[in-house]
């Protein structure tokens, strides 16, 4: 297969799984009026019980961005980590593993947060 | 007492019934269209800064640039909260702005933004996690026990 057909059947493969979970959210929303907190709870349960069971990383293969942009790729990240510590630092290493795994994105999300809180002030809806 | 939670039982059916029939239905099929598109351009986006910036640093490895990329969208994703731009696109998407990372970015900054008012400190600070809250703990807790099962099971 030539390069470039390969390169839009990745995107192609992207956009369509990451719009199929949206879409799949929504359906949640409007059909079972579960709130959008729990929705994205749900969601990133999935993605740690998929990294669990060892299923999410051929997703990532496939789907890329697709996978690892929504909530279930932050869900998978922290149960990749947790699963690498134990391996390497043992028992406490469960707990530590998830939240250095994810640390850069929770620390950039925090900090342009405080930023931006500082320079932007709330508009009238 | 029965009779009481019996009238209040029949008062929430006639209430769900008269919710089910103001809900409009064909808005259901649009709002699933709008989410599907916004998430996968979301997710297209991405995908597309991620292969940028696989260019810009061959030598760093995927996990690394995959967390480059995550950063990258999340800051864009606070700017446009600051700028008032995501909770339109929140607005018309739905869940397809929400599940996205960018959707938790937008969720940290929008409340602390909201409660600037109420002081930088105890408004505003406070208020930083009152969203994403659940999706930490629920992330930590449950990828803890992910972890410590696969020790376990290493064990033997």
């Amino acid at each position: 297969m030539p390069v470039a057909v390969q390169k839009i059947l990745t995107y192609l493969l992207v956009f369509a799984s990451g719009g199929l979970l949206c879409m799949l959210a929504q359906l949640l929303i409007v059909r079972t009026k579960l709130t959008p907190a729990r929705i994205l709870v749900i969601f990133l349960c999935a993605g740690i019980l998929l990294e669990a069971v060892g299923v999410f990383k051929y997703m990532l293969q496939y789907a890329k961005a697709g996978v690892s942009v929504p909530i279930l790729g932050f869900g998978a990240a922290l149960a990749k980590g947790a699963i690498e510590g134990a391996k390497t630092l043992g028992f406490m290493g469960a707990f530590a593993g998830g939240l250095t795994a994810t640390a850069m994105g929770i620390g950039v999300a925090v900090c342009a947060s405080f930023v931006v809180t500082l320079i932007f002030s709330p508009r009238t809806k | 007492m029965s009779e009481q939670t019996e009238q209040v039982e029949q008062r929430n059916k006639r209430y769900n019934k008269y919710v089910n029939a103001v809900t409009p239905k064909s808005s259901i099929f649009k709002s699933l269209i709008k989410s599907f598109w916004v998430g996968g351009v979301t997710c297209l986006f991405a995908q597309g800064i991620f292969e940028l910036y696989q260019w810009a640093f061959p030598s760093l490895d995927t996990t690394t640039i995959s967390a480059y990329m995550l950063c990258t969208i999340i800051v864009l994703a606070v700017i446009l909260t600051g700028a008032g731009v995501f909770d339109k696109l929140g607005r018309y998407a739905g869940a397809g702005a929400f599940l996205p990372i960018t959707g938790f970015a937008n969720a940290m900054a929008s409340s602390a933004m909201e409660f600037k008012t109420e002081g930088l400190i105890l408004g505003s600070q406070t208020k930083f996690f009152s969203v994403v809250g659940p999706v930490l703990v629920n992330g930590v807790v449950w990828s803890a026990l992910a972890g410590l099962i696969h020790y376990v099971i290493s064990l033997f």
